[in-house]
């Protein structure tokens, strides 16, 4: 399958029930896949009219209780950010998946990784955090789309998939796992289902008094705290007795791990750091690395934005320089390894 | 001096549908109006279980505390967005959008269309007022030419910002919807009108038809400058002149 298509096959088996998009490359597939196999399941498909719609039919049919979906790649993503503020705002679970590409403005179709900034640092307005997570692979994809809508729901919060053109056009083998029946999943008491033998729910971002407001966004905030200490994953490989690490994400993580088995057959200690939460990310596994590396490598497809989180991390402790490439451009596992060599002594 | 109330027939109360909260509507606003004819509705339809209102942004923000059913605040003009998304979630549920003239025929524009274009079965209320009243009164896509407003002082100039919008018109010319109609409150006879407007446009959705859109003339006392019976009169001999009143469009 395409990740493309994994991702919405995913996503049906994790029992959502609500999908809504807009078209824009590279994330087509996605959309189209919904709209062919959203109505087997008794789910909910509609073609927007636009990004901004799509996700406020999500905002309605989160509240409504079903487990909601939609996709996009940046520029559409960017028109989503109202509509994700007002889903922190009112703690309705979502899933978004961005199939980032090129930017700023237009830009072009090809694999970026330019995106970073706007899923974990904000984008939306307001003072918020998003869970965001970073497949490597299709496999992967499949596992994160499904944790995604588990989150979702536990939290109370959108998640974003952020993922990239690359991914979401290839082509893997996959295993796909059972299928959620939606019914068994716990329910929610605060959706909307009518007023029938309860007083009303009512779903909503606003709060006039100051006083309210600090308390509902000082309990956001503590809810975020244990998302923190609780959720954050990241894989390592050959970092034990590493001296040099590469810490990269997604698309990028995938080649660096052929980077690292080239690295290692010619005898240069390196390891590979992948966070796989972006949010929450993995501060501690770095500053716990950096204190017996030298130097720790950041590399994306970006002129640099996951770094300043590395470099959060790890402070003076270790070296941390970048390599990253823009426009769509895609490094070799030997691009990388040639960048690694200019710090092996 | 006490009453005797033995004998006495109530004939006239508070809804049911309305909860005991104060609307906190400026005196002599229509927003009053046109939420206790709503929840009247409710109660007639006996739908106050099923129903979900949709708030929009502006004076009506915290109509879902008016109401005893479930609510929803949309962000500025997405309400027939929401309204899709919970509707198509669960068709069981009577959901409906109140939006003002800056939310549906501004900012709203193609989530309002749409919605009507995919025959959402919805229904649209629609206060016109001409003017945006809880940000102090700009300048609406519905202001009325030569009409002053905050941000047009010299009055609504054509050739600088066009003609009041003609929404319900617009929507009437698409294949879907089923109920469209402009109604007024500025007489017994307009209200009683309303009042029936409103039920067939609820009742269509009950029974499956599609989309409805009641567009209401209402005022805004503060922003105009003008006190209740002043505005119900620039309503009757000036506003229709540009919003003509009746049935749009009829297939309910």
């Amino acid at each position: 399958m395409t990740g493309n298509d994994a991702m919405a096959e995913a996503a049906i088996c994790a029992g959502c029930r609500a999908y809504f998009g807009y078209p824009i490359t590279p994330q087509n597939e996605l959309l189209e896949y919904m709209a062919a196999h959203m109505p087997a399941v008794g789910g909910a498909f509609v073609q927007a009219e636009s990004e901004v719609a799509a996700i406020n039919m999500c905002y309605g049919a989160s509240a409504a209780g079903a487990r909601t979906m939609t996709s996009s790649s940046s520029p559409g993503i960017s028109l989503k950010m109202e509509g994700i503020s007002y889903l922190v705002a009112a703690d309705l679970p979502c899933v978004i998946i961005n199939v980032v590409r090129g930017g700023p403005g237009l830009g072009n179709i090809a694999p970026s990784q330019g995106d970073y900034f706007q899923a974990t640092k904000g984008g939306g307005h307001g003072d918020y955090r998003m869970i965001v997570l970073g497949p490597a692979t299709i496999a992967e994809a499949i596992e994160l789309v499904i944790l995604a809508f588990d989150l979702a729901d536990r939290y109370r919060t959108p998640v974003m998939v952020l993922t990239d053109g690359m991914l979401g056009q290839m082509m893997e083998p996959v295993a796909l796992p059972e299928p959620v029946d939606p019914t068994s999943l716990p329910a929610k008491p605060w959706a909307l289902t009518g007023a029938r033998g309860r007083g009303p729910n009512a779903v909503t971002s606003f709060a006039m008094d100051p006083v309210d407001l600090n308390r509902i966004n000082t309990e956001r905030q503590s809810r975020y705290r244990q998302i923190e200490e609780k959720e954050v994953r990241y894989r390592e490989t050959d970092t034990s007795d590493a001296d040099i690490v590469i810490v990269a994400y997604g698309t990028v993580a995938r080649i660096a791990g052929t980077t690292v088995k080239m690295a290692r057959s010619q005898g240069i200690k390196l390891g590979l750091v992948q966070p796989i939460t972006l949010w929450p990310f993995p501060y501690a596994a770095l500053r716990t690395l950096s204190s017996r590396v030298s130097t720790i490598l950041t590399v994306e497809l970006s002129a640099g934005q996951m770094v300043e989180d590395v470099r959060l991390a790890v402070c003076d402790r270790a070296e941390t320089p970048f390599y990253g490439e823009l426009g769509g451009l895609v490094p070799t596992p030997k691009d990388i390894l040639r960048e690694v060599k200019r710090y092996v002594s | 001096m006490s009453v005797n109330t033995d004998n006495m027939v109530k004939v006239f109360a508070r809804p049911s549908s309305l909860t005991d909260s104060r609307f906190s509507y400026c005196p002599g606003c229509h927003h009053g109006l046109v939420m206790r004819i709503i929840a009247h509705t409710m109660d007639e339809l006996g739908i106050q279980d099923s129903a979900v209102v949709v708030a929009p942004v502006g004076c009506a923000v915290t109509m879902y505390e008016y109401y005893r059913c479930d609510g929803i605040q949309a962000a500025h003009g997405r309400a027939c967005a929401v309204a899709t998304g919970i509707k198509r979630v669960n068709p069981n549920l009577i959901v409906f959008t109140y939006q003002g003239d800056g939310d549906l025929a501004a900012i709203g524009t193609a989530e309002s269309i749409h919605a009507a274009n995919r025959g959402e079965n919805i229904t649209v209320i629609f206060l016109n007022n001409q003017i945006y009243g809880m940000t102090g009164g700009q300048m609406a896509p519905t202001t009325l030419i030569g009409q002053r407003a905050t941000s047009c002082p010299e009055g609504r100039n054509a050739r600088l910002a066009g003609y009041p919008i003609r929404f319900a018109e617009m929507i009437a010319q698409l294949e879907a919807p089923v109920y469209v109609t402009r109604q007024a409150l500025y007489d017994q006879k307009r209200i009683m009108a309303t009042s029936h407007a409103i039920k067939k446009a609820f009742q269509c959705q009950i029974d499956g038809k599609g989309y409805s859109l009641v567009e209401i003339l209402t005022n805004c006392p503060t922003n105009w400058h003008m006190n209740s019976l002043e505005c119900n009169s620039h309503l009757a001999n000036e506003v229709v002149r540009a919003f003509p009143l009746g049935d749009l469009l009829d297939r309910g």
